[in-house]
């Protein structure tokens, strides 16, 4: 099931969420070390609280950026099949792929933008001629032996070709599940909890490294680290930047 | 008409690993320098620890000034040159604000290639159509510049040989040093460890390469945290000796230092005595003229070479220095291709860790062992290293064990994610006859000028040493207990590349190389260039430190001559 809009985590998730921003602001990076991250998460926790008071049960307003409402549909059940919700954990759906991608093609990969049409497209009249359906009511079979046909280059219609298309799906599907969830995909770090990856730590000692797999998940955006954001305090970081030196 | 500036001792072009280094000895020695570069400043704050942004998005490389004259590639002069990508920034500090910071001297046979090949195997054993030459000096004369940069940019290492003293801990096959390293090398880690171990049980000298990233306080600034977003990420505490926090604001603090920035450089423009008198560049929309009194250039191989092929004159007409024309030739893009990928059954612990923190083995590399019944000359150093994100960790190989996407595909990367790894092979690699740097004939930049075109491929020498260490490289792993290892093809183009040598070859013959042993121009008295555009040989290592420690003698020399060279 696809998650609803409103969940804490989604609003912890906005850069643009003011009073948790506030709130991290004091803790600026001096060194990596200086950042506790369990001061961080202390900080998050109490902070989603007062978010999710405040926002009530309001949905979040979302827009489809650049994808059409059929397209959309297609591409998630297409990466429904890619990394599946299976027995073993939830997949790009709950990681909210396709919402990665749909941004993702009004900024870094705009250049794919007509690419997606075409190959969605040639997806859904395959799937419309051969099965009399759209693609997204196939059953899961079905689904998978059409793309291992776009995969093999097996169907015609798409730029380059279908391996090329499929490979760029696939590349952006895991860049949707992996990601650093500003970015609109990763959410609630399905991604980064399905490889085991701890989180991002701006400090990691000898001990944190042998732990590996079995430290604990921080579950922290880089973006949670007050440095990173648009309105961090430019002194704390000592830049070395055009007023000192241009 | 270009807006006249006032008139400058030196002007360097571009602010990056090498003219960073230049401007410290120029501007501690009371001459004025103006630096002029194609990017900004960048802070810590700008390197967030962001895999998609430092990979994907390729920020903020993907809008500079390289990436839109990025040069076209092919093969051989009968193909038809294709563009890519260009794989370095623009920024004060250039790309060692997100390089690896490998930080590597060569070994003392790189220098000497031509006539230690003779001495030990015979004539016959130069690759057919190579065009390569003993450097003009060897490596004793650079070792005291290895030195100074070492102590200068902030180095960290162990070394293998100390004034003849061989330790085992570092490479015992690097050339002599003077003294240790300013700074211990970066720790080890379970990953390292098991790769040593093996190593040492196939009886091989396993190390930590050196790196240019502090590992102790350095300058005031703090050692690595290890989290691991070297790769084209800066870092987020200084602790990499980037020129930009390393030897430039240590010239900008003697008042002799003026960091120009976004500016353009689109000519060098030559008096009517065949001397240069300064540079032209576009910074907005306006142009000017810094005249100098020398001129530097220190920008990537490739815009060396292109700024002195558009530079064209009534004493220049097929480009500045380009008269015996050498310009362009003796290119080489490094081979560092053609990996192994191993699959080892335990988790490695590689999810924090660098590019730089790993483990080398030199058995291989250069001359270090008998080429007597080999068909090849040279070797590579074999590097493995810890460093993992998520991204890039569910793209690992599947080894063939299932299909690379669905249900089977999830729970293998479930299963497999940490436990992947990848080699990093750099093999000596030659110049030829017909590998050069020209301009485009058709392919131009946003200004008109036309941009590189590389025409260059690997030969049989570069593919043996690729399929020799490809060789040694499964044996290590295995040794450590890989359970799956692969090979990558053995190369034939030599892309645009971050180890891009030659064009402006340095040597003693004029015929043959456009700089002297000093890199000043064998035609232009007042022109010197920096970086590893000068470098005619490769190695088997990367070209930073090398390419520091030339430029750190090129500016010494300078300042010590500076009036015979004024004229």
């Amino acid at each position: 099931m696809k998650k609803k809009n409103n969940s804490i985590e989604q609003l912890e998730d906005s850069p643009a969420n003011p009073s948790r921003r506030s709130l991290l602001k004091g803790a600026s990076l001096v060194g990596a070390a200086a950042v506790s991250s369990l001061a961080g998460s202390q900080v998050l926790a109490a902070d989603s609280a007062a978010s999710a008071n405040k926002s009530g049960n309001s949905p979040l307003r979302e827009a489809l950026e650049v994808l059409t409402a059929e397209e959309a549909e297609t591409l998630e059940a297409i990466c429904d099949c890619l990394i599946p919700s299976d027995e073993h954990g939830p997949g790009a759906r709950e990681a909210r792929a396709v919402h990665y991608i749909d941004r993702s093609l009004a900024s870094h990969n705009s250049g794919a933008r007509q690419n997606y049409s075409i190959g969605l497209n040639a997806i859904n009249e395959f799937s419309r001629k051969t099965r009399g359906k759209r693609f997204a009511h196939l059953l899961t079979d079905q689904q998978n032996s059409i793309l291992l046909a776009v995969q093999t280059n097996k169907i015609e219609g798409f730029v380059p070709n279908g391996s090329g298309f499929f490979n760029m799906l696939r590349s952006h599907t895991i860049d949707g599940t992996f990601c650093d969830p500003y970015y609109g995909g990763n959410q609630d770090f399905v991604g980064w909890d399905m490889l085991r990856y701890p989180g991002i730590r701006l400090g990691v000692s000898e001990a944190d490294v042998a732990a590996g797999a079995k430290l604990e998940p921080n579950h922290q955006s880089a973006y949670d680290h007050s440095t990173y954001t648009k309105l961090a305090d430019n002194s704390a970081t000592e830049a070395d930047g055009g007023g000192d030196y241009a | 008409m270009p807006k006249q500036l006032g008139k400058t001792d030196v002007v360097i072009v571009g602010m990056g690993a090498a003219g960073g280094v230049a401007a410290l000895p120029l501007t501690n020695a009371g001459l004025k320098v103006v630096g002029l570069e194609a990017g900004g400043w960048l802070s810590p704050r700008d390197f967030a620890p962001d895999e998609l942004r430092n990979g994907s998005r390729n920020w903020p490389q993907s809008v500079q000034k390289a990436a839109s004259e990025a040069p076209t590639v092919r093969a051989t002069s009968n193909d038809t040159a294709v563009q890519g990508g260009h794989p370095m920034m623009n920024a004060v500090g250039g790309t060692t604000m997100h390089y690896w910071a490998q930080s590597w001297r060569l070994n003392p046979w790189d220098f000497k290639v031509v006539s230690e090949t003779r001495r030990r195997y015979g004539a016959d054993r130069l690759p057919a159509g190579s065009t390569v030459e003993d450097w003009p000096f060897d490596y004793n004369e650079l070792e005291p510049y290895y030195d100074k940069v070492e102590y200068t940019v902030g180095i960290s290492g162990q070394a293998g040989n100390v004034k003849g003293r061989k330790n085992s801990a570092g490479n015992i096959f690097e050339g002599e040093r003077q003294r240790e390293y300013p700074m211990q090398p970066l720790r080890a880690s379970p990953f390292t460890d098991l790769m040593g171990n093996a190593a040492k049980s196939l009886d091989w000298n396993p190390f930590q390469g050196p790196a240019a990233i502090a590992t102790e306080l350095f300058d005031g600034r703090p050692p690595c945290q290890y989290h691991g977003f070297c790769n084209k990420g800066g870092c987020h505490i200084k602790a990499k000796s980037s020129t930009a926090f390393s030897v430039i604001p240590k010239a900008v603090d003697t008042g002799n230092l003026e960091v120009v920035t976004f500016a353009r450089v689109i000519r060098v423009v030559t008096d009517d005595n065949g001397r240069v008198s300064g540079v032209e560049y576009i910074k907005g929309n306006e142009t000017f003229f810094q005249p100098a009194a020398v001129v530097l250039l220190a920008s990537y191989a490739y815009e060396n070479v292109r700024l002195l092929q558009l530079s064209t004159s009534a004493a220049f007409p097929d480009g500045l220095s380009n008269n015996a024309g050498q310009v362009g030739r003796h290119y080489m893009s490094h081979h560092q291709g053609a990996p192994v990928f191993a699959l080892f059954d335990r988790d490695l612990h590689n999810w924090y860790g660098l590019p730089a923190q790993g483990v080398a083995i030199d058995e291989w590399a250069d001359d270090n062992f008998d080429h007597s019944d080999l068909d090849f000359i040279g070797g590579a150093n074999l590097w493995v290293h810890t460093d993992r994100k998520p991204m890039s960790a569910a793209k690992m190989s599947t080894f063939g064990q299932t299909r690379n996407w669905g249900s089977d595909w999830k729970a293998f990367i479930m299963k497999n994610a940490d436990r992947s790894n990848t080699s990093y092979i750099q093999k000596t690699t030659l110049p030829y006859e017909d590998n050069y740097l020209d301009l485009d004939p058709v392919v131009k930049d946003p200004l008109g000028f036309p941009v590189t075109r590389i025409t260059a491929r690997y030969r049989d020498n570069e593919k043996r040493i690729a399929a020799f260490s490809q060789e040694k490289m499964a044996q290590w792993y295995l040794e450590a207990g890989a359970i799956k290892v692969s090979k990558a093809g053995l190369g034939n183009l030599m892309g645009a590349t971050t180890h891009a040598y030659g064009g402006t070859r340095m040597g003693l013959n004029k015929d043959t190389n456009v700089v002297d042993e000093w890199g000043f121009s064998h035609e232009v008295p007042n022109l010197g260039v920096l970086g590893a555009s000068v470098m005619g040989t490769s190695g088997s290592r990367n070209p930073t430190l090398t390419v520091q420690a030339l430029s750190f003698r090129t500016a010494e020399y300078l300042a010590n001559n500076w009036r015979s060279i004024v004229g």
